[in-house]
């Protein structure tokens, strides 16, 4: 539709151009008479697309079950099924082609901070294939670090990540999501797989790269923790914020039973996690397993159990030039959560504890390193948008099971909405050599776009 | 490989058989579940997720309702983006492929019914809340119950053809017997037409176009931001100067900044379920309005406002 548009604009203005250049030893007035003409015709032929595209267009929409016109200011055709909607103002309606269209503020809106009077409307109806784009969302996490620490210091601001997120129905079939993380040293997808929904035997099945489901910590993004930070434990045992994400399959089962929630997770990975895998061959795979199990106690409060394993290759590997000598790690967790919200007050108090004990058996060449960890946490809501958290950590470290940190945190969390949130965070930390960490962390996370589903 | 294969065709073989019995409806609030039950009487079963006392906007995913989903034969969904912030991700996680946006078994109940407050320009964040798609809340008018039952009813008809007249006949039973309950609730709150409220929410606009109030302001001063000293100070004048005398609250919101407002303008502040099982006499879609109408008729002789 488009390109014949242009095809027939080129030509017009070709039949100009020639009609220009043939007539020129004719005289002034018939040539003008002559380029008038063309003009109109041409006007006409312009008039004559525009309005055939914009009639369909307006089919375009209805058949796609958009509220034709509500939203743009195309002219519905007459035979499109109308939804029982209240028709558009009629200012918008009746706008006439060619101009900027606009529309009215919501009613409501008006005078209670919002914008008032006509607004433009943007994208016309042309863009009918943008309703299937994916929903696209921009998370920015700011990040601030005051204080003392000399082993892992923080800088003292910084645009610590920009997460876009892109999701999508692909078919009947699957859906995609994308997740690309902008951070201070470059791009790097953080997940990004199709999930095949309905595939027979209730198999959910993953496949991209995607943070692996070892506990509770790792699975989540930085936008959806309780914490600016993440805790000892991760850091130390479990990669950090960057934790166990690498590309694989992953396959998850829910395990039928009269009493539980219990479902079954395997993974298979590349393995390849920052520094808690490493595949220095091809084939060198890795492996995540995890039983999640979850009962409600009552209808406010509830209990989130897992269990998880982890196997796969480390880097101990590098130190062995060419003699064949594989070294492995093998982690070990137990997390727990208890949630409790009252679901009249649903919005206003909750309450949520969470723990993860982890064990990292770590192979390498000065013998296998025993090391484990554990957070304990509590966040508790105490009015709509306020949040105050305690946090214990203990961790030893993977390559020297002799050391051990420790260090605790407390956080105060204000949403000025669903979509932004400021975070304060006083940490301590007892780093093994010595060195004791305190420090003040400040927040702010703000979200555009899309509206994302809440994590639980 | 072949093990893998085995394991895959036994956990296929797992996988029970479902039965041409009673259809399994799940139905994202009560109101809905409600009205399944209308129209579906003996020949289904109902379950709700989200409760009737509680935010519709804000419902935990917990994994429990992911094992209602599991089974689930229908879905109906208030759609309008209500159900965006907690149920994709269940759906996504139900391996029920019946169930998938789209698919046969998932009813948009919103589809024919009349939906107010469309927005009809660019909106933004800085609105509040806002619902793009229009009003979520449509349920509260008797006239969109109708259309939801007969968006239902067809859907059951589509999947158990063999109860079509079962569906068909019930539909039409709930509708007259709405059209019924209907006239006797726009009588009583024929006298008062026009009466001004001020809600919290805006989960009110079909309840008060049909039964003729007039909503001056909301509690909230964009949706789903919380009262601000500002706008409440805003709202007690503008109160006091139309002389409104009733605020009405959703179960689940705080009462301190209505009742604060009911100090100041001498108004009623009236906790008034927008949902079936909001409250424990509120058990059906016709008790819901009954309860509603008469806690306001009531409200309103009280004051004598108008």
């Amino acid at each position: 539709m488009r390109i014949s548009r242009w095809v027939c604009a080129a030509s017009a203005a070709g039949i100009l151009l020639g009609a220009q250049t043939a007539s020129a030893q004719d005289t002034p007035q018939a040539l003008r008479q002559e380029i008038d003409q063309l003009r109109r015709d041409f006007d006409a032929l312009k008039q004559q697309y525009g309005d055939r595209l914009t009639a369909l267009e307006a089919k375009l929409a209805a058949a796609e079950g958009q509220p034709p016109a509500a939203a743009t200011a195309a002219q519905p055709s007459p035979n499109a099924p109308q939804p029982p909607a209240p028709p558009p103002p009629a200012e918008a309606a009746a706008q006439p082609a060619g101009q900027q269209p606009t529309a009215q503020v919501p009613p409501g809106a008006e005078g209670a901070g919002g914008p008032s009077g006509a607004l433009p409307v943007y994208g016309a109806a042309a863009t009918g294939s943008k309703v299937f784009n994916p929903d696209i969302a921009v998370i920015g996490d700011f990040l601030g670090a005051a204080g003392h620490n000399t082993v892992n210091p923080s800088p003292s601001m910084e645009l610590h990540e920009s997460e876009a997120s892109f999701q999508a129905v692909v078919d009947p079939y699957a859906r995609a999501d994308f997740f690309v993380s902008f951070g201070e040293e470059g791009v790097e997808v953080e997940e990004g797989y199709l999930t095949l929904t309905s595939l027979p035997g209730g198999l959910l099945t993953k496949v991209g790269k995607m943070r692996s489901a070892f506990g509770k910590v790792n699975t989540l993004h930085n936008h959806v923790l309780p914490w600016a930070d993440r805790p000892l434990v991760t850091t130390n045992l479990v990669g950090g914020e960057d934790g166990i994400d690498d590309a694989g399959i992953s396959v998850a089962r829910l395990i039928p039973n009269p009493w539980l929630f219990l479902e079954g997770t395997g993974q298979i990975f590349r393995g390849d996690s920052s520094d808690v895998f490493k595949a220095n061959r091809p084939g060198e795979v890795s492996f995540v397993g995890h039983l999640r199990g979850y009962q409600d106690i009552s209808e406010s409060t509830n209990i989130d159990l897992g269990f998880s394993y982890a196997r796969g290759h480390n880097d101990a590997e590098l130190a062995q030039d060419d003699s064949f000598e594989s070294f492995t790690t093998n982690l070990y967790g137990i997390d727990a959560t208890l949630r409790w919200r009252p679901l009249q007050r649903s919005i206003y108090h909750s309450f949520v504890g969470r723990t993860e004990y982890i064990w990292s058996h770590r192979d390498q060449l000065s013998g296998l390193q025993r090391s484990s960890g554990f957070y304990v946490s509590g966040d508790y809501q105490f009015a709509r948008r306020w949040f105050a958290g305690l946090r214990l950590d203990r961790s030893g470290r993977a390559t020297d099971a002799s050391l051990t940190d420790t260090g605790g945190a407390a956080t105060l969390t204000y949403w000025p909405s669903e979509f932004s949130q400021v975070r304060g965070e006083y940490r301590r930390i007892n780093y093994a050599l010595g060195d004791t960490a305190n420090e003040l962390l400040f927040q702010f996370q703000f979200s555009i776009g899309a509206h994302g589903a809440h994590p639980f | 490989m072949r093990s893998a294969l085995i394991l895959l065709m036994a956990l296929l073989a797992a996988a029970p058989a479902r039965a041409q019995g009673k259809l399994n409806v799940v139905a994202t609030t009560e109101d809905l579940a409600a009205i399944a039950r209308e129209v579906g009487g003996d020949r289904i079963t109902v379950d709700s997720i989200a409760r009737g006392y509680q935010d519709p906007h804000f419902v935990e995913a917990k994994p429990s309702f992911i094992l209602k989903l599991q089974k689930a034969d229908v879905l109906v969904v208030v759609g309008r983006e209500l159900e965006i912030g907690w149920l994709p991700p269940l759906i996504q996680q139900s391996r029920n492929g019946k169930i998938q946006q789209g698919a046969e078994g998932y009813v948009d109940a919103s589809l024919q019914a009349t939906i107010l407050e469309m927005p009809t320009g660019q909106i933004t964040r800085a609105m509040g809340d806002v619902h793009p798609l229009g009003n979520p809340h449509y349920w509260l008018d008797p006239e969109n119950g109708k259309r939801i039952g007969k968006e239902i009813a067809d859907k059951f008809s589509q999947l158990r053809p063999n109860d079509r007249a079962t569906f068909e006949q019930r539909l039409a039973d709930f509708s007259s017997r709405l059209d019924a309950a209907e006239k006797r609730w726009l009588a009583a709150v024929a006298p008062y037409k026009g009466t001004k409220i001020v809600t919290y929410h805006r989960s009110f606009p079909n309840f008060a176009e049909r039964f003729g109030l007039d909503i001056i302001g909301y509690v909230e001063p964009r949706p789903g931001i919380p009262p601000s000293p500002q706008h409440t100070l805003d709202l007690i004048n503008e109160m006091k100067r139309q002389n409104v005398k009733i605020v009405l609250v959703e179960p689940y919101f705080d009462l301190k900044t209505p009742n604060s407002i009911g100090r100041e303008t001498g108004a009623q502040v009236l906790v008034m379920p927008p949902s079936v099982g909001g409250t424990k006499d509120v058990t059906d879609y016709f008790k819901l309005f009954d309860y509603d109408i008469n806690l306001l008729v009531d409200a309103i002789k009280k004051t004598g406002a108008k």
